[in-house]
């Protein structure tokens, strides 16, 4: 027993470090277009989706159980080597797709990896080919169309009513407004995403024959996944922030408000109506839905381009990785440490390319541009994720791209002051 | 393997509905407690909403809030 209780410790770590991937990687869900509008600082916007997420991790249990009973046949024999190959598959594809700094689905690439891990080491008899169908390929999908089509109808609607109005004063109402709804997507997010990693940890507990099938998670599970979440809801997956608050489209006030309402009513609508929809998607879809519906709103299809590819890649690619991680782990002892290993070696060295041009919540604002000579130089001397203590005048030079006086003049307000 | 074209139809039905029926009302919230766009020369004041639009606006926003509260509720029910 004590060597499955080392695997699972293993998988266990390993479904949190997903969590963790998950959680900066759907910030942007929640928080890009409340960034872009300056409805809330980037900094408290994390903070406040970090928290909402931890409480959302501890609302309910329903998703966890169908992760642990859905999509993998969990009396087929899958073992904890299998959930571990899936998961390596997941973080993998999480990792590169925040690199390139595309809003693709967490979910996706979870289902992916294991689907992927489970069709090496089990065969087809493993996976539910109809569930998959239904819980992922429909709702992906459907997801962007349906959040699409309501924010465009809206923001088409919500300018047509305001037109007569002062833009700066309505600016605020549509800010508090897209607060509200931005706190729903981000408590929605920690009710599901949290979840799926609960249910994970559940399920390879289960094969490990710790709980019972079927079984509730253990409060320890909830708790250690809301956290993983939370934390990495606050650190922040800035480039995908900046993909979405402002590659897909420029975001007024009012557009912000319809995507953000948009996205929360699909997301509730659908995970209340038994359909649930991939909240990466619903976010990205009416993102693009109000840049449609504003009349001389620009939408950079190249970016949206991007990320409809990455969707369709998510999950054959995580299912590829995770096949390979299988059939490495099957090995034995020596094959899961091979695994543990390379995964390793793969996060370290895209953490290694993200440093060379980082983005942070300093300049998380600026439209996906090669950044100004003033700019860059700031990069090298501001250091990496200070806090909240990065100086005014580093974080007002950083935030003008390209304008060659934006530093001087931020250092002589500091020297006058 | 059949989809389930019903409950697909009911998301998209919901979700429009709510969608365009809460950003519309916080629009005539907003609509209704913000100035009208000041004409050059115009008296301050002059596009200040009357007592009526304020309480349309308020009933708005009342809708809205409950709104919200429901989609907690959802949440937390589910």
């Amino acid at each position: 027993m004590e060597h499955i209780t080392l695997l699972i410790g293993i998988v266990i770590v390993t479904a949190l470090v997903f969590d963790f991937t998950n959680g900066f990687h759907d910030t942007a869900n929640a928080m890009a277009t409340t960034i872009s509008t300056g409805a809330l600082q980037p900094k408290i916007a994390v903070a406040m989706s970090a928290s909402l997420n931890l409480v959302g991790a501890f609302l309910s249990v329903e998703v966890a159980k169908t992760i642990s009973g859905g999509i993998i046949d969990e009396s087929a024999g899958i073992r904890p080597e299998v959930i571990f190959a899936g998961l390596v598959g997941a973080i993998v594809w999480n990792l590169l797709t925040w690199l390139a700094g595309l809003p693709s689905s967490s979910s996706h690439a979870l289902f992916g990896g294991l689907i992927g891990a489970t069709l090496v080491s089990v065969g087809t008899d493993g996976v539910h080919g109809g569930a998959v169908v239904m819980k992922v390929l429909i709702p992906a999908v459907a997801a962007p169309i349906v959040a699409g089509i309501a924010s465009m109808a809206a923001t088409r609607l919500t300018y047509r009513l305001a037109r007569n109005r002062d833009e700066q004063e309505t600016a605020k109402g549509y800010r508090a407004g897209q607060i509200a709804s931005a706190a729903l997507v981000s408590l929605a997010h920690g009710t599901n995403d949290a979840q799926k990693t609960m249910g994970v940890i559940t399920l390879a507990l289960i094969t490990g024959g710790v709980v019972a099938p079927h079984a509730d998670p253990p409060l320890w599970v909830i708790a250690s996944a809301g956290l993983a979440i939370a934390l990495g809801t606050y650190l922040g997956g800035w480039r995908i922030i900046r993909t979405m608050g402002k590659g897909i489209t420029d975001i007024q006030p009012p557009q912000g408000f319809a995507a953000q309402t948009g996205a929360a009513a699909t997301i509730l609508a659908s995970s209340h109506l038994g359909f649930a929809l991939s909240t990466t998607q619903v976010c990205s879809g009416s993102v693009m839905g109000s840049g449609l519906g504003r009349k001389g709103g620009v939408g950079r299809w190249s970016t949206a381009v991007r990320m409809v590819v990455a969707w369709c890649l998510t999950l054959p690619a995580a299912g590829l990785v995770s096949a390979g991680a299988a059939l490495l782990a099957d090995q034995g002892d020596w094959g899961v440490a091979a695994v543990a290993i390379l995964a390793l070696g793969v996060c370290g060295a895209i953490f290694a390319a993200s440093r060379r041009k980082p983005i942070d919540h300093t300049h998380v604002n600026e439209a996906p541009e090669p950044a100004g000579v003033v700019t860059a130089a700031l990069q090298t001397v501001t250091p990496p994720p200070a806090g909240q203590t990065v100086p005014a005048q580093e974080a007002a030079g950083a935030i003008t791209p390209a304008n060659g006086a934006g530093a001087p003049r931020a250092k002589t307000a500091s020297l006058t002051s | 393997m059949s989809i389930d074209w019903a409950a697909l139809g009911q998301v998209f039905g919901v979700t429009l509905v709510v969608t365009v029926g809460i950003v519309g009302l916080f629009t005539v919230g907003i609509v209704g407690t913000a100035r009208t766009t000041q004409q050059e020369g115009a008296a301050a004041g002059a596009g200040a909403p009357g007592a009526g639009a304020r309480i349309g606006a308020y009933a708005a926003f009342a809708v809205c809030a409950a709104a919200v509260a429901y989609g907690i509720y959802l949440i937390v029910a589910a």
